[in-house]
């Protein structure tokens, strides 16, 4: 078990990388805490898998250092960094049993065969794959193979951390479900770190108490799943978490007040830019967007009724607003008007954050 | 709901059905019709049975030829089947040197049956060939138009030369479809280059090493003109194979009858291993 800390991490696939352009990985500083269950989210192409992949050895970064409790690991190879990984489709070595399978990693090091058999035993039941230990690991369904490679992941004790990579992107929806829970009741169980990367929000907000989200090779914003609701530090946070995402609106600023389309808007923001400052942003959660008969006018552009609420598209000018309203509250059908919660809308600069 | 009867569609078959007929059933039924009759010439044929069929079953010569056979295609596969995988490892996965490599390999492929025997005959003649003179040269005596071991060995060299290639070119496109996940995930799993070997990159490339056995099998068992041209079955009958010891008795001593049956029982044999092979890949994939 260790902290791990990674140092002015970039990476580059290319041999001779010019421009920021040619880095997979940007720029990460970041601390993964001893025990905690962490989230790596993103959208697919923004370097999570290698990030994982360089935490783990498979890739030796072209610049910063990796270290697991304060000592370099960036040269040091996979098997040596104690440390478990799952990848997103199921590896499973054909010839052997399962039990074989899930015995492999710890007779690959030489632990007695009554402790492998012990272990095996112990994660063949957490995975409820006790019945099928004799059977060959070929002859199982997808969801069946990856629950092995999780399994070859678990059964480990003395691991620094273990990895998931987007690990359930083969399982049928109604396991994934059961499959997450599982994992967050273990890791409340051995209390160890893990780093789980996925795409899928929901996922992410589930499994983890820390989300770390990426975005072009960098991360943009660590936080618990609260934080990341409530204050977006980059409008790609806002966007890309919440369904449907946060506004993100055209911004002035005259004298001291923020204007949203010749509107004058209170939000939530203690130290302002310069007036005349460029590219500011605001964002606005479509759950803090309400009608108001003293907020501006608005056309309303569709409804969709989801069930649990409805998300109104309204238009101001060209700008599009959507707003979660909830089940069976009406909808003015004359002159609608809107307003924001001041408290929940927040100025951005250059896509970050002001506070 | 009645089924459409619609037997114009035959037409379309026939011009298959003539093909087949042609190139293989007609002949094959000569050879049939021979095998089963005995005749002196000015097409009078007398029925003979299986006589010509329990001749060649109980003739030593067909057997030390049919043994000899075995012995060649098993020592061949013994040796290009290993040493093709194991050249398939070594080669590069990505890079410029990859269709170099390829190309190299590919080369002996490229040649002439009969150019490949007549290449090696020189090759390997004492007196002016590189190799039999180098060998000669070292100390060893070596002849292989007069030494029957040294004439097996240039035989299986030859082979070795010209078809470990195919092997190295199935084992390395099994070995390029092998997803990168198993390899990191052998490492996290701490397992050693022979468990990598053994637990995932052989079982990967089963399914074309099947094919390259196959392969491998059906044409070294049909082998016929290299080792024709090489040592023509000398010294005396040591290297004639089955199919060289065919056309001698064919063509040699124009015994169509024994011939025919040979032909038959030869064809037979590697009709059977070919459906063994065949049913056990079916069964495999079934899994």
């Amino acid at each position: 078990m260790a902290k791990i800390t990674l140092q002015n991490l970039k990476h580059s696939y290319l041999s001779d990388p010019v421009g920021t352009d040619d880095y997979a990985l940007k720029q990460i500083d970041a601390i993964w805490e001893d025990g905690s269950a962490y989230a790596l989210l993103g959208p697919s192409g923004c370097g999570k898998t290698t990030l994982l992949n360089i935490i783990s050895g498979l890739l030796t970064p072209s610049e910063g250092q990796v270290l697991f409790d304060d000592q370099d690991v960036t040269h040091t190879p996979t098997t040596e960094r104690q440390i478990a990984q799952i990848f997103q489709f199921p590896v499973v070595y054909d010839t052997m049993s399962v039990f074989d399978n899930l015995a492999f990693p710890l007779r690959n090091r030489g632990v007695a065969e009554d402790i492998v058999k012990a272990r095996v035993k112990e994660v063949a039941n957490m995975l409820d794959l006790e019945n099928s230990l004799k059977q060959r690991a070929a002859g199982l369904t997808a969801d069946g193979k990856q629950k092995i490679s999780l399994g070859r992941g678990l059964v480990r004790e003395d691991v620094n951390v273990i990895m998931f990579d987007e690990p359930l992107t083969v399982i049928d929806p109604h396991l994934k479900w059961q499959l997450r829970s599982k994992l967050k009741e273990l890791h409340q169980k051995i209390a160890r770190t893990m780093i789980y990367v996925t795409h899928d929000q929901t996922e992410a907000l589930t499994f983890a108490d820390h989300v770390v989200v990426m975005y072009d090779g960098k991360v943009v914003q660590v936080g618990t799943p609260v934080d990341l609701f409530e204050r977006p530090a980059h409008t790609f946070v806002g966007h890309f978490i919440g369904s449907p995402g946060m506004n993100i609106l055209p911004c002035e600023l005259s004298e001291g007040a923020s204007y949203f389309a010749g509107n004058r808007l209170l939000i939530n923001c203690s130290k302002l830019p310069e007036n005349g400052s460029k590219n500011l942003e605001l964002g606005v959660r479509p759950e803090f967007v309400e009608f108001d008969e003293d907020g501006f006018p608005v056309e309303i552009v569709k409804v969709d009724d989801l069930g649990r609420h409805q998300i109104v598209v309204a238009r101001h000018e060209n700008n599009i607003i959507k707003m979660i309203v909830g089940e069976g509250e009406p909808i003015p059908s004359e002159n609608p008007r809107i307003s924001f919660s001041p408290e929940h809308t927040r100025l951005y600069k250059n896509s970050w954050v002001v506070d | 709901m009645s089924k459409t009867t619609n037997q114009k569609a035959w037409i379309l078959v026939i011009p298959v059905i003539v093909l087949v007929a042609f190139n293989a059933l007609i002949p094959l039924m000569t050879v049939v019709n021979y095998s089963v009759q005995e005749t002196f010439g000015s097409n009078v044929f007398f029925w003979e049975g299986i006589k010509w069929f329990e001749e060649v079953l109980n003739s030593s010569r067909f057997h030390e030829s049919f043994l000899r056979q075995i012995f060649f295609t098993g020592t061949i596969l013994a040796i290009e089947i290993p040493l093709g995988i194991a050249v398939a490892l070594s080669m590069p996965k990505k890079g410029p040197w990859v269709s170099v490599c390829l190309v190299l390999m590919a080369l002996p492929l490229l040649i002439p049956w009969n150019v490949v025997g007549a290449m090696w005959n020189i090759f390997a003649l004492p007196d002016i060939g590189l190799l039999g003179r180098m060998i000669n040269g070292i100390g060893i005596d070596y002849n292989f138009t007069q030494q029957p071991v040294a004439a097996w060995m240039t035989t299986i060299a030859m082979d070795v030369w010209h078809w470990t290639s195919l092997v190295v070119l199935l084992a390395y496109a099994g070995l390029c479809s092998i997803p990168d996940a198993y390899y990191q995930a052998a490492k996290i799993d701490g397992a050693s280059a022979w468990a990598v070997f053994w637990h995932i990159q052989l079982p990967k490339m089963k399914r074309v090493l099947t094919i390259a056995i196959l392969l491998r099998f059906m044409d070294s068992f049909m082998i016929y003109t290299e080792p024709f041209v090489l040592t023509g079955g000398g010294p005396g009958n040591t290297t004639t194979f089955l199919s060289i010891d065919l056309v001698k008795i064919a063509l040699g001593q124009f015994d169509l009858g024994p011939a025919a049956a040979m032909s038959l029982i030869y064809f037979f044999i590697v009709l059977l291993v070919c459906w063994i092979f065949y049913t056990l890949m079916m069964r495999d994939e079934a899994e």
